[in-house]
């Protein structure tokens, strides 16, 4: 295929502004091969029918389409992650691409994270073809939405295609926009090897299938290549295109391609998406712009319920970092808990992802504790600390300072909520920065915020108090210092490592008090009382007991039903059995998330 | 010679309590002769497997038995005599036990609805050879009687009782119900006083356990905060709302219960039962025992030899054919054997023996709940009598969480 009939692209849509419906579509109204692959080989008609109706799972599909002007096209279409946790991703898959197709509701209009995407792909140099689906709704308003598509972004939309991807409605004005708009690849075919990598994931039969986009020169089957940055070599074993739903070899992959390559890799740690990959024998002068090292930036602890399933975590998590090379653990031990890992995530998302993994696909019962993010401890002897885990808080003797992370977020919100979000912003030690109306009813604010006060419940706050009308993105600022105090969980007089958390000092009395009035709720009554209190060092803050539990009687006799009677013990039994066992009192497992939700409006 | 206990279930009521999730029926009298003869040739089906076992006890509960015409329980009284091995029961009522005062060694009872019996009923039952009357009273206040659903009032159990002691029965049991919305500690002791002036032989006073799927279960809600307690109520239809007794209260109630019968000569022998001496329901430690029973009718469960099994709960289906089963009939580990004996065992005041537990199963208690029994001795749960292992009254109190502790882990 010639370059100038390749476009690679991506769609840039808010979540239920239909990206995935329009990508079905895209593939429905395509071929998955080329006329020549067609006549080189014969096809399962049935497979066919089958790989059409596909919706992309993988990050990149390859369609082949008819144009009108006669000419067939191929289409590499790369999915981009739609959370701001994957920024850093969604920025690598975008410098795969040379357009954007920015799929925009008719009824909803631009959204914060739709609008910090597209302003990520012009910053790419990417072409950015605006659609406005749903046109068929009633409450559809294409016009003023072309006109907020303008105003905003700053993009000519008045040829926009009005389509309903699910409603097939102009579809092949897309298609065609995607012919017409985006500019064929560039590179040449026979420069030294010069790739990006925007994705790769585990295979336990081929290992690591990298995935790149060529922007110069050839890979083939045999090719010794390098990664650029983390300087792993290897032999080419394979190299393809992504099919719907599978991969499909082919011999070679050129200049302006998007395909894969595997070549034995064992750990996703060797590809890290946004690294270069050249030829080792004869490479490319210097890597491509934009490589990045991710970093975790929210960490907390993963405990198995039950303490023997400790080697199932750790394999776990093993297999799921073959595929996530910004997911990092270490061993730690919790005196409440027992043997665990110190997990780092990109963000709270991320955090939930893998947590749900690991429960559902591995069937692993887990105890997570509250998400803390890295906080810099200046001590006394000079020397500077990142702190990911409460409990390892140095004396606060040794203490000279400490430092959080802050960050710039910018919040869209139709006005009449405004009011009720700057307080929340404020409540969440937010600096106010500005504000910035796009249109007569919609604005951004733009707040500097410390991390830990977003990373807890600040997205379901934000929702409630919005109406879900609110939408957050936010970048990384760097490091403040803040005056941060360590709070500690007694529980019938015991300190439970597994609950202390660091807040702000003016916070500290309102958080361990809600802390406490949370676990009144979740720890159940007991043969005995148990006091649950907030304390910072050696000073109580707050304090809620637990009233003693004075019956728990089965009076009934269910006449011969004994199988009944044997359910309602053995649930008794499996109920203490997710509990954790602190000195002798016995706390459930949710507890250890309550600190998350205290966001009591 | 072995012995069975027979259980048979009688799924049908006038009108369906609001706290009852029992398999039962209200409007569906057209049923009750089909249902009849579904019974009798479930009792025929069995008749061979269980021909060389001496019935021990029969049990006929519901549901209210007693709604049914007179002759209808005749003809399941005869359909009994006919399949089992009950003949010294039968003998009793020609009148030869009778004018010697002996009692027959088959324990006979039937549950009654004082709204549903008469004198004629009664009599009908005692000469059909049920020796045992368990009257299902709950209450002897018109407004909890009325809160509950039940269609009798304090009256109509009186009447019944009279009539009852007439006809012969002298062995009767009253069913009375704790922990009623609206009951407080003085309607109790009305109730029980009340109820002690006729002096039953036997009375039950079971905890009211709100069920999932009942009417109550729909009515509660959080009701009202009394000295710093939220407490649950029942929100009746008729826009009442009666609170339920505190974990406290219901102690207290409790407490007294135990406190009053034994000064008036009852023994607690089971969590919930007290009788004069002599006078235990032996169907009913049978279960606690272990002993092999047999459920006839919808829905009704057994267990022989170690195997358990259940009768099908779908009333067409059981007409249709009396001896399909809800599910597979389920063979007992010795380890689950150990956890019943220990569990339903403890139910009894009088415990569990540690002989028994070694001729069972052939090994000392101590190696298998050697810990258990340890941990529940130091939190003061259990205690020994010589041979025995029983609940304290702390134990009672809890008793769901000790009993738990008796489920042995799987390996």
């Amino acid at each position: 295929m010639k370059q100038e009939n390749i476009r690679n692209f991506c769609i840039i849509a808010h979540i239920d502004h239909g990206k995935s419906t329009l990508a079905d579509r895209i593939i429905e109204k395509t071929g998955t091969l080329t006329s020549r692959e067609m006549q080189a080989q014969v096809l399962d008609n049935m497979d066919l029918e089958r790989e059409r109706g596909i919706t992309i799972k993988a990050q990149a599909v390859r369609v082949i389409y008819q144009s009108q002007n006669g000419q067939e096209y191929v289409f590499n279409l790369i999915d981009t992650p739609g959370h701001v946790d994957f920024n850093y991703e969604v920025s690598r898959s975008l410098a795969a691409c040379d357009g954007a197709v920015l799929v925009v509701d008719a009824a909803q209009g631009i959204e914060a994270q739709t609008l910090a995407n597209v302003y990520m792909a012009i910053d790419h140099d990417l072409e950015v073809i605006p659609v406005i689906n749903k046109i068929d709704l009633p409450s559809a308003e294409p016009e003023r939405v072309i006109e907020e598509i303008e105003d905003v972004i700053g993009l000519e939309a008045h040829d926009a295609p009005q389509i309903s991807a699910k409603n097939d409605i102009n579809i092949d004005q897309v298609l065609e926009a995607i012919v017409e708009r985006i500019p064929a690849p560039q590179g040449d075919p026979n420069a030294p090897l010069k790739a990006l990598i925007f994705d790769s994931i585990y295979d336990s039969y081929k290992g690591v299938i990298v995935f790149v986009r060529i922007k110069e020169g050839t890979i083939r089957v045999g090719t010794q290549v390098r990664m650029m940055a983390t300087g792993a070599e290897v032999g080419v074993v394979e190299v393809g295109y992504f099919g719907a739903g599978k991969f499909i070899p082919c011999d070679e992959l050129s200049a302006g391609m998007v395909g894969y390559f595997t070549a034995s890799i064992k750990n996703v740690r060797d590809t890290m998406v946004g690294d270069t990959v050249t030829s080792a024998t004869n490479p490319c002068d210097e890597p491509l712009p934009g490589y990045k090292k991710v970093q975790s930036m929210v960490f907390c602890g993963m405990y198995p319920a039950d303490g023997a399933h400790y080697e199932d975590l750790r394999d776990a998590l093993e297999k799921l970092k073959l595929n996530d090379a910004s997911l990092n653990y270490e061993p730690e031990t919790s005196v409440a808990l027992g043997f665990g890992f110190r997990c780092g995530f990109l963000g709270l998302l991320h955090l939930e992802i893998i947590e749900e993994r690991l429960e559902r696909e591995y069937n692993l019962d887990l105890v997570t504790t509250a998400p803390s993010v890295v906080y810099k401890v200046k001590k006394t002897d000079g020397t500077m600390i990142d702190l990911t885990n409460p409990t390892n808080l140095p004396d606060p003797s040794e203490i000279e300072y400490m430092e959080e992370p802050m960050v710039e977020a910018e919040i869209m919100v139709t006005s009449e909520y405004i009011g009720p979000i700057m307080e929340l912003c404020q409540e969440r030690r937010g600096v106010y920065k500005e504000i910035e109306y796009i249109e007569a009813t919609r604005a951004i604010l733009r707040y500097d915020l410390p991390l830990n006060e977003i990373i807890y419940d600040f997205f379901d706050a934000l929702k409630s108090r919005s109406r879900g009308y609110a939408a957050l993105d936010y970048e990384l600022k760097g490091y403040e210092r803040s005056k941060l105090v360590k709070l500690d969980i007694l529980i019938n007089h015991e300190e439970v490592d597994a609950l202390s958390f660091i807040v702000h000092a003016d916070s500290a009395y309102e958080r361990g008090r809600k802390m406490c009035e949370k676990l009144k709720e979740e720890i159940p009554r007991h043969l005995f009382e148990i006091p649950i209190q907030a304390a910072i060092g050696s000073k109580i803050i707050a304090r809620e007991t637990v009233k003693a539990l004075r019956k728990d009687v089965l009076a009934k006799c269910y006449g011969g039903d004994i199988t009944r009677k044997r359910k309602l013990l053995e649930k008794q039994k499996e109920g203490k059995k997710r509990m954790r066992q602190i000195g002798n009192v016995e706390i459930p497992q949710k507890a250890f998330m309550s600190v998350l939700k205290l966001d009591d409006r | 010679m072995k012995e069975l206990e027979l259980y048979i279930h009688i799924p049908f009521c006038a009108q369906k309590c609001h706290y009852c999730d029992f398999v039962s029926f209200a409007d569906k009298t057209d049923a009750f002769e089909e249902y009849v003869n579904a019974l009798c040739r479930e009792m025929e089906y069995y008749k061979e497997r269980f021909a060389e076992q001496r019935i021990k006890t029969v049990y006929i509960g519901g549901g209210t038995p007693s709604l049914l015409p007179a002759d209808l329980i005749l003809r399941i009284t005869d359909s009994l005599y006919k399949n089992f091995n009950l003949t010294e029961t039968k003998e009793k009522r020609k009148g030869l036990f009778l004018q010697k005062k002996i009692r027959p060694t088959t324990e006979f009872s039937m549950e009654c609805n004082p709204g549903t019996v008469d004198k004629s009923k009664l009599d009908a039952y005692w000469k059909a050879g049920i020796n045992r009357i368990s009257f299902g009273l709950q209450s002897t206040i018109e407004d909890e009687l009325r809160t509950l659903g039940r269609i009798h009032t304090y009256e109509d159990f009186i009447r019944c009782f009279e009539d009852a002691r007439e006809v012969g029965f002298d062995n009767i049991n009253v069913d009375l119900m704790q922990a009623l919305p609206g009951q407080d500690m003085i309607s109790w002791q009305m109730t029980l006083g009340q109820v002690g002036t006729w002096h039953p032989e036997h009375i039950s006073a079971y905890s009211l356990i709100i069920e999932e799927g009942t009417d109550f279960h729909q009515w509660m809600k959080k009701g009202k905060t009394i000295s710093g307690e939220e407490r649950n109520g029942i929100f009746l239809p008729n826009g009442e709302v009666k609170l339920l007794p505190s974990e406290e209260e219901e102690r207290d109630i409790y407490y007294f219960t135990k406190e009053m019968l034994e000064k008036s000569g009852y023994k607690q022998y089971e969590i919930s039962n007290y009788a004069v001496p002599g006078f235990e329901c032996q169907h009913n430690i049978g279960y606690w025992k272990r002993e092999n029973y047999l459920g006839l009718g919808l829905n009704a469960s057994s267990m022989a030899d170690n195997v358990r099994w259940k009768n099908t709960a779908d009333l067409a289906a059981y007409i249709q054919d009396p001896t399909q089963a809800a599910e597979e009939e389920k063979k007992l580990s010795v380890k689950e054997q150990m956890e019943e004996f220990m569990f339903l065992g403890l139910r009894l005041r009088d415990g569990i023996s540690q002989t028994d537990f070694v001729n069972c199963f052939h090994q000392d208690i101590t190696l298998v709940y050697g810990e258990v029994l340890d941990d529940l001795y130091d939190q003061g749960m259990i205690t020994y009598e010589e041979d025995n292992i029983k609940l304290t009254d702390k134990g009672i109190d809890v008793s769901n969480r000790v009993l738990a502790e008796f489920l042995i882990d799987p390996e």
